[in-house]
């Protein structure tokens, strides 16, 4: 089954990870994908920019509203997304364990089961 | 990242909030700043064993605020007067820190921090200081080196900073839209006052003040969180990343400059630039256009080209244009002018600046860009004398090298 693990942290402290931090936990989590790419698991991966470049559009009128900023304001924001094959929602967990070792401290990764999935072009 | 270094940032990140949430309460910027320090030890000790707080940043707050009225207390009972008025305000306020901090409480309180740092009183070279050790918390260490100059120099500067703003005039009042948006408008220069700090240091410099750069970078992402909808704070902090973007390439190994044309656009840093670039479209969108969007927009454009030829010239010359029109100076008909000679040709720009020379008589690009427009138009001697006064005008070693490299070419020729 796949899984999506979303990476929640606030966007205030990993802006403030230096940039040697930030090479450090982009080279840790490098190699926790490594092992999942290596099993045949590892789905599209992304990390995104702070949720200052990004804006909302708001549906339900005749003309959509657009909106500055994230759809939701929260403690924590979504900071990036991995697609994974697990067997079972343990193994999700496990995954995310991995993640949070390599990267720890603040923040949350949500877990969710993907309904529909496609890999669409190869984009990179 | 080694264990605990979250902590450290989780505290940086937290500062500015916190620490104005602090001064909110206390009025008082020495005992914000202890009462912080007194949470940041205790966060320290206990977050380390019993992971991050749900909220570090109301944590702090929470911790700091308690910290320093037991210190109150404390110091009450040695002392004749006990400040009641004080404590009192602070009963009121009980209820309000150990529920949910009100988000424009939040929105103020750091607006008001940098604000004060913006104290009219102050030279430049005091504000961008004080902002750095109160705003982003780097050490006095950091910020002398930074400023090249001795730590104990720099503990003086921003001790004679704080002790010139006191905290007498600080405004406390919960500010009107009007006033908000003039304070914002003050705090932006000053945080575009601290990128030019570091971006206009020499190559060899560069490393020192660099890390300049990056803090107003935080500090304009912060700004834009609190007030997510404003075109120009999208374009300050968009012109900031896009100018940073390229700092990789603007220096070649002995520390003399790489114009922009010259520049290997492979080390411009594209995350940066996808995020500048993201920022002023966003900006463009409500059409309510100012100086750091269309600075910004120029910075784009050099950005969105993947090699120096494909510049589009014409659209830049517009937003010089535009930009003169908002905020004439001669400066920005100086940098106009390089866009009219790629569009015009050389003499169509000569004729634009020949009437800022008496204004620009003591500026180094001036005379740098002078010389280079008539060494294209074959008036070597002219040139040449250009760029001699340039040289006596250059304010760093690097710019001076950039100049010698034009009169050695010169010569050959």
């Amino acid at each position: 089954m796949l899984y999506a693990i979303f990476c929640y942290n606030p966007e205030d402290v990993v802006g403030a990870w230096t940039k040697e931090e930030d090479d450090a936990v982009m080279e840790r989590l490098g190699k926790v994908q490594d092992k999942l790419r290596e099993q045949g698991r590892l789905g599209p991966v992304a990390r995104l920019l702070p949720t200052t470049a990004a804006t909302t559009l708001r549906k339900g009128r005749d003309e959509p509203i657009i909106i500055d900023g994230p759809f939701a304001e929260t403690k924590e924001q979504l900071l990036g997304f991995y697609i994974i094959e697990c067997a079972s929602l343990e193994e999700a967990i496990d995954t995310a364990k991995d993640l949070a070792v390599a990267n720890p401290g603040t923040g949350s990764y949500e877990i969710r089961p993907v309904s529909i999935f496609r890999p669409g072009v190869d984009l990179t | 990242m080694s264990e605990g270094c979250w902590i450290d940032a989780a505290l940086t990140a937290a500062r500015p909030q916190a620490v104005g949430a602090l001064l909110r309460y206390f009025r008082n910027l020495d005992i914000a700043e202890e009462a912080f320090q007194e949470a940041c030890l205790r966060a320290l000790k206990n977050w380390q064993t019993n992971g991050p707080p749900r909220d570090p940043t109301a944590w702090l707050i929470f911790v700091g605020r308690n910290s320093a009225i037991d210190g109150v207390r404390r110091q009450a009972k040695q002392q004749p007067l006990p400040p009641e008025e004080l404590l009192s305000d602070l009963g009121d306020r009980e209820t309000a820190i150990a529920e949910k901090i009100d988000n424009s409480d939040y929105r103020d309180d750091i607006l008001r921090l940098l604000f004060i740092c913006c104290h009219p009183d102050l030279p430049a070279t005091q504000q961008i200081p004080l902002a750095l050790r109160i705003v982003s918390g780097l050490s006095v260490r950091q910020i002398a080196r930074a400023f090249l100059v001795s730590e104990s120099a720099m503990e003086q500067r921003i001790t004679r900073a704080k002790s010139r703003i006191g905290s007498g005039d600080v405004p406390f009042e919960t500010p009107g839209p009007v006033e908000r948006s003039e304070r914002l408008a003050v705090v932006a220069a000053m945080v575009y006052l601290i990128f030019n700090e570091g971006y206009s240091a020499g190559g060899h410099e560069q490393q020192a003040r660099f890390p300049l750069c990056d803090e107003a970078i935080r500090l304009g992402r912060l700004l834009l969180r609190l007030f997510p909808a404003e075109p120009e704070i999208m374009g300050l902090t968009a012109l900031l990343l896009l100018q940073s973007a390229r700092s990789a390439a603007r220096f070649d190994a002995d520390g003399a400059v790489i114009l922009l044309e010259d520049q290997d656009r492979r080390l411009w840093n594209s995350k940066m630039i996808a995020e500048g670039l993201a920022l002023i479209d966003k900006a463009m969108r409500h059409r309510s256009p100012g100086p750091y969007q269309i600075q910004a927009a120029i910075a784009a454009l050099h950005a969105r080209a993947a090699r120096a030829e494909d510049t589009d010239w014409t659209e830049i010359d517009l937003l010089y244009a535009a930009l003169e029109r908002l905020t004439p100076s001669p400066v920005v008909t100086l940098n106009r002018a390089v866009a009219v000679a790629k569009v015009k040709g050389p003499e169509a720009a000569l004729a634009l600046i020949e009437p800022l020379e008496e204004r620009l008589s003591g500026y180094f690009h001036f005379f740098g860009v002078k010389g280079g427009l008539l060494m294209k138009v074959g008036r070597t001697k002219e040139a040449r004398e250009a760029f001699n006064h340039a040289i006596s005008l250059a304010n760093t070693a690097a710019e001076a090298a950039h100049i010698r490299m034009h009169l050695d070419r010169l010569a050959e020729g």
